[in-house]
């Protein structure tokens, strides 16, 4: 059999793999190193101090304080770094980059759907560019699942409830392993695929093969189709707030809280209306539970998402401007008064 | 009541007397008996069972797991298999197996009590396991589950159509058997010590069983909750963890986990106390750090009710609380590094006998600092992400819970199989089984951490064809941990009928159990024992008695 | 932790009391055993009450107005009514305790039959709002569940009543053993077992009916009372 049929160590294909391959290096020497120790150590007393008949009865010994305290403190002070270092790498897997570029996943029973904010959709194959930042919008339309990708040394579960994100930056080319790594039911281990890792000049020639019109322009359909736009008008005369400028901005409630209103922000607004009323604006707006499907609400959301970028502009360059425009100024216009022109989203096909 | 020395005591057990097995005859008896003796034989006969069960499912996965695809099994078989491997190994094996077997026949005479304080509720738990053990059958016969053990909804809930009240409720109603022995215990330490017998010299396995019970009564009743709310959400179709109605299914984990990394104490506690009772028997010293091992089980217990959100870092909780619960995730390794550091040090100037149960002991301190450190990589944030849900996970569990709690087990067993049953198991076919659990046990796991940090995800009935290599070994590995599990049926059945005369005390060790006679009469001591020396003295002990017998 | 736990009393009662079980020393030791298994066991209670308790408290936080809507559909004075009576089922469980103690045969029983029969009046009330509930279509489930005066907090308020049911019943649950532990209490009080010496059952018997009691103190103002917080709107 040959070697390569046999790997002992996973391809590493991004930034942050060394990292975490580094961490991993740094505990097995370190826990390696103990065990090693504690093995050789109950070999040795137990051969050396074996019973024989000179050996019948064990020498009175008091333990040195000192000993256990050292076995105590020792192990902590390396649990510490270990803590730190690890939470110092898992800080870097958290935090996406404010550069990277969008994609939107959904997971079923037994599948991976990938949405490009240019209409590209895509099932249980990701195509991405190397060397740049990549961050994945995701949730579930059923049960929990979990999207994997050991190459990247990253995964995170996805949700039926909530959105949850995750990034990487692919450092070279070729073909990956994406695994679903929470069970979630009778072909769980069919829930795979490839992500394809391009370079930059194919990934645009790549997705310059849409055809559908971008995730945004879908969305605005549906915001039509569901009458979004009776209430969420654009001046502050509707039912509603004005959505143009509000995202990842801060916006004040009834009960005066205050929210950020981000991808779940927007999400749960659509599905729970109810549950977090921007103040000024009575508690009105119908449930739409059950009505709109995952991939839809990603739409939504592209769309809601773009009415906050600064300008009209090829969508795939956009997306990494709208992250730049999203800092929001702390003071909320929740009522919707905010000052930009409001329809910069539309006509964004490539 | 007179005050009896070691010497004295040692003496008073009588052979050829009445004891507890021929003290009365029939089925009814047995099935109806309050002894704890006896109680724990039904718990030893039926818990053997359900291991055979449990490690019959696992033989089927690892025999599917031969090939890259899913040949054997179909995918829906396969979710069965491990769900119910889990199910069975966990609620009706690992949980009980040391605390109903080794502490409900041990634990009395340990403390010189003629019984527990509740005989009654005692028989009444083992009923309660039969009846719990009977619906898990019930269902594994009439199609199975395909949840997992963990039964996450929604897809418990809402998407598995297998039967989950019918394993959720066999859940419960063991919780509940669990619940009702650590009420035993407790209470029974608490009141039925014996005179003389203060907290610091019990043995280390009161104190482990101890905070094995404590654990037991705080933590099961919330997966009690859980799962009614869990029955509840699956019988009506809408509940508390339905995302449709805005229920938030990373609650149901929370809770969930609330309960079941406390579990992994109850499994392992127990199996530290056997460690430090074999360490001791075996070395003929006193434990090194006794008050430091004593209060490390105690800590662990408390510590292991603040760090159940580790089992959720990818599952969406905040920045924040993973941070909170990865460092409190650190802390509790250093009670469980104070006792592996104080067993090995109690080997130091010792008398080491390699007898049976030190074999599996010494394997036990091995194979639980593997499995220990590597819930270090485990805590350490960043690689968690990288290797949760993989078969990095199945392999640091594996190596604690069976590596640590079974290797304990069957060294707990050997060690008072001459007490239990009056008769000597054959020594050789005793090691030869030691020795294959170990190298059978290290083949089957090992490759599988390389395997989790490979990326194979937990849970997959077929899988990418790099992975074969390894999961081979492993299988090959399985197999012979299988010969290694089976000899100790055959050689310890036999030892009943053809083994020689145990003798009150065969290993030489010290404790009020080697002060009765093998097997102990039915109220376990002619008379009170009155306790005047610490645990392990045997110093003392040689002293008194002279000279000892050569192991 | 005392170092020593037999007690070997100067004043020894009679050896062989009909009650004194033959794996304790004396009396004494088996009703301090008693008394200690039950507070454990109450231990665990409450953990398992705590459970939902917490997990109801997450979703109130998460769902104010739902929660405040639906507590609002809770019939208040019957709540109350039931409070009052469980109160006064306390004090007579107290004084059937204080009954026995003082070997007061009658006493004990007709105490034991009034705490039944206030637990009986309970579990009608508790039925009648079940009922009524079920009629107006707020037990959870696709068909059952029909509310629906406020669509757009009718999914939560299903929730809430999902947490209804759960803790209601578990509670009356444990009302009904009780109620069977008290039959059985009132037969061995009538034929004159309990007495100063031997009154631990009915010790034990008054906690675990004051831990039932006191669950409902809690769960009376989580499910009926507190509607006023939130953004409710009426």
């Amino acid at each position: 059999m040959m070697l390569s049929d046999f790997p002992l160590f996973p391809e590493a294909a991004s930034t942050m793999a060394h990292q975490v391959d580094a961490l991993y290096a740094f505990l097995t020497v370190i826990c390696g190193t103990v065990s090693i120790l504690v093995f050789i150590l109950i070999i040795f007393l137990a051969i050396k101090y074996r019973r024989r008949p000179d050996n019948q009865l064990a020498q009175d010994q008091e333990p040195p304080a000192l000993l256990e305290a050292a076995w105590i403190i020792i192990p902590f002070i390396i649990f510490m770094v270990m803590f730190v270092w690890g939470a110092w790498v898992y800080f870097r897997l958290s935090r996406v980059p404010d550069n990277a570029i969008d994609v939107y996943a959904t997971g079923r029973q037994w599948m991976w759907k990938f949405q490009h904010p240019t209409g590209q959709r895509e099932i249980n194959t990701l195509h991405v560019p190397v060397g740049r930042p990549v961050r994945i919008t995701m949730a579930s339309e059923d049960v929990i699942h979990s999207l994997y990708f050991p190459a990247f040394r990253t995964k995170a579960d996805v949700l039926p409830n909530r959105y949850r994100t995750i990034w990487f930056e692919a450092t070279k080319t070729g073909r990956f392993h994406i695994f679903c790594a929470e069970y979630c039911g009778t072909m769980h281990s069919g829930m795979i695929g490839w992500v394809e890792v391009m370079k930059d000049t194919d990934y645009q020639r790549w997705l310059a093969g849409g055809s559908e019109g971008s995730m945004a322009s879908q969305g605005e359909k549906l915001f039509q189709k569901y009458a979004c736009n009776t209430c969420h008008t654009n001046d502050a005369t509707g039912r509603g707030p004005v959505l143009a400028g509000l995202y990842n901005t801060t916006v004040a409630l009834t009960d005066n809280s205050m929210v950020k209103a981000d991808d779940n922000y927007i999400r749960e607004s659509i599905l729970t209306p109810q549950s977090k009323v921007v103040r000024g604006f009575a508690p009105v707006m119908p449930t739409f539970q059950g009505q709109v499907n995952e991939e839809d609400l990603l739409k939504l959301l592209a769309y809601v998402k773009s009415l906050s970028a600064p300008k009209p502009a090829t969508v795939a360059v956009e997306s990494q401007q709208s992250m730049q425009t999203s800092a929001g100024s702390p003071l909320a216009p929740g009522a919707g008064q905010a000052p930009q022109p409001t329809t910069t989203g539309k006509g964004n096909q490539p | 009541m007179s005050s009896l020395t070691l010497h004295d005591v040692r003496i008073t057990g009588a052979e050829g007397s009445r004891n507890y097995i021929n003290d009365e005859y029939g089925a009814l008896s047995w099935l109806l008996t309050k002894d704890h003796k006896r109680i724990a034989i039904l718990y030893l006969i039926s818990i053997t069972i359900m291991f055979l069960l449990g490690g019959s499912f696992a033989v089927i996965m690892r025999v599917e797991l031969l090939t890259p695809e899913g040949d054997l099994l179909t995918s829906d078989t396969y979710n069965k298999m491990f769900t119910l491997h889990g199910i069975v190994m966990i609620f009706f094996f690992l949980i009980p197996v040391i605390p109903a077997i080794l502490g409900n026949f041990i634990l009395p005479i340990q403390l010189g009590a003629k019984d527990f304080a509740f005989p009654k509720i005692n028989l009444l738990s083992w009923y309660l396991y039969i009846f719990a053990a009977a619906v898990g059958l019930y269902v594994i016969i009439t199609g199975g589950v395909d949840t997992g053990w963990t039964f996450y909804t929604p897809f418990s809930t809402q998407y598995s159509n297998t039967h989950v009240i019918g394993v959720t409720f066999a859940g419960f109603i063991a919780g509940f058997s669990s619940i009702l022995t650590g009420l035993n215990f407790i209470v029974t330490i608490h009141r039925m010590r014996a005179p003389g017998l203060t907290w610091y010299r019990l043995p280390l396995f009161v104190w482990a069983l101890y905070a094995t019970s404590v654990v037991m009564l705080l933590a099961t009743p919330v997966l009690a909750i859980t799962l009614v709310m869990l029955m509840f959400e699956r019988f009506t179709g809408i509940g508390i963890f339905n995302p449709a109605i805005g229920g938030d299914p990373v609650l149901y984990q929370h809770m969930f986990w609330f309960y079941s990394h406390p579990a992994v104490y109850i499994m392992i506690l127990p199996a530290m106390g056997v460690a430090s009772e074999v360490v001791a028997a075996f070395t003929r010293k006193k434990i090194f750090g006794y008050r430091f091992v004593a209060f490390s089980s105690l800590g662990i217990a408390f510590l292991g009710f603040l760090v159940w959100a580790h089992h959720l870092f990818v599952a969406g909780i905040s920045v924040y609380s993973a941070l909170i619960f990865a460092f409190l995730s650190f802390f509790v390794a250093v009670p469980s590094a104070i006792k592996v550091f104080n067993w090995t040090a109690t080997l130091y100037k010792a008398s080491v006998s390699w007898a049976t149960p030190m074999l599996y002991i010494l394997g036990f301190i091995g194979l639980f600092t593997i499995g220990g450190v590597t819930g270090l990589f485990l805590a350490a944030l960043g690689l968690d992400i990288h290797v949760h849900d993989t078969y990095f996970v199945v392999a640091h569990f594996h190596y604690v819970m069976v590596g640590g709690t079974v290797m304990a087990y069957l060294a707990g067993i050997h060690y008072w199989w001459p007490k239990i049953t009056g008769r000597m198991y054959n020594e050789f076919w005793a090691r030869l089984a030691a020795l294959l659990v170990f190298v059978g046990f290290n083949l089957t796991f090992f490759p599988q951490f390389i395997l989790g940090y490979l990326g194979m995800p937990r849970r997959y009935h077929a899988y990418a064809p790099e992975f074969q290599v390894l999961n081979v070994m492993s299988t090959a590995g399985a197999s012979i941990l299988a010969v290694g599990y089976a000899l100790p049926l055959i050689y310890l059945g036999f030892s009943l009928r053809f083994g020689r005369k145990a003798g009150v005390n065969p290993w030489g060790a010290v404790g009020l159990e080697w002060t009765t006679s093998s097997p102990p009469p039915k109220h376990n001591f002619e008379e009170t024992p009155v306790v005047t020396w610490d645990a392990y003295d045997y110093p003392a002990m040689m002293k008194a008695v002279g000279e000892t017998q050569n192991v | 932790m005392s170092d020593t736990t037999l007690h070997a009393h100067a004043d020894e009662h009679p050896p062989h009391h009909p009650f004194l079980q033959h794996h304790f020393e004396d009396l004494g030791q088996q009703h301090e055993a008693s008394t200690l298994g039950m507070w454990m066991f109450l231990t665990t209670e409450i953990l398992f009450f705590g459970g939902v308790l917490c997990a109801y408290w997450i979703y109130r936080v998460m769902y104010p107005a739902a929660w405040a809507e639906a507590a609002s559909l809770q019939n208040w004075q019957m709540g109350a009514i039931n409070t009052i009576v469980l109160i006064i089922s306390s004090l007579t469980m107290a004084l059937a305790v204080r009954a026995s103690q003082l070997g007061q045969r009658m006493g004990t029983v007709v105490m034991l039959v009034l705490t039944l029969l206030f637990g009986g009046i309970f579990l009608g009330v508790k039925g009648y709002e079940y009922s009524v509930h079920f009629h107006e279509g707020l037990f959870p489930g696709a068909q059952t569940f029909t509310w629906h005066e406020n669509p757009a907090l009718a999914p939560q308020v299903q929730l809430f009543m999902a947490f209804y049911f759960t803790m209601t019943g578990l509670h009356a649950i444990h009302m009904v053993i009780g109620a069977g532990l008290l039959l059985w209490f009132i037969r061995r009080a009538w034929r004159g077992d309990f007495g100063p010496e031997y009154y631990a059952p009915v010790e034990i018997m008054g906690l675990y009916w004051h831990f039932v009691d006191i669950v409902w103190i809690f769960l009376f103002p989580f499910l009926y009372l507190i509607h006023s917080a939130g953004g409710h709107h009426g």
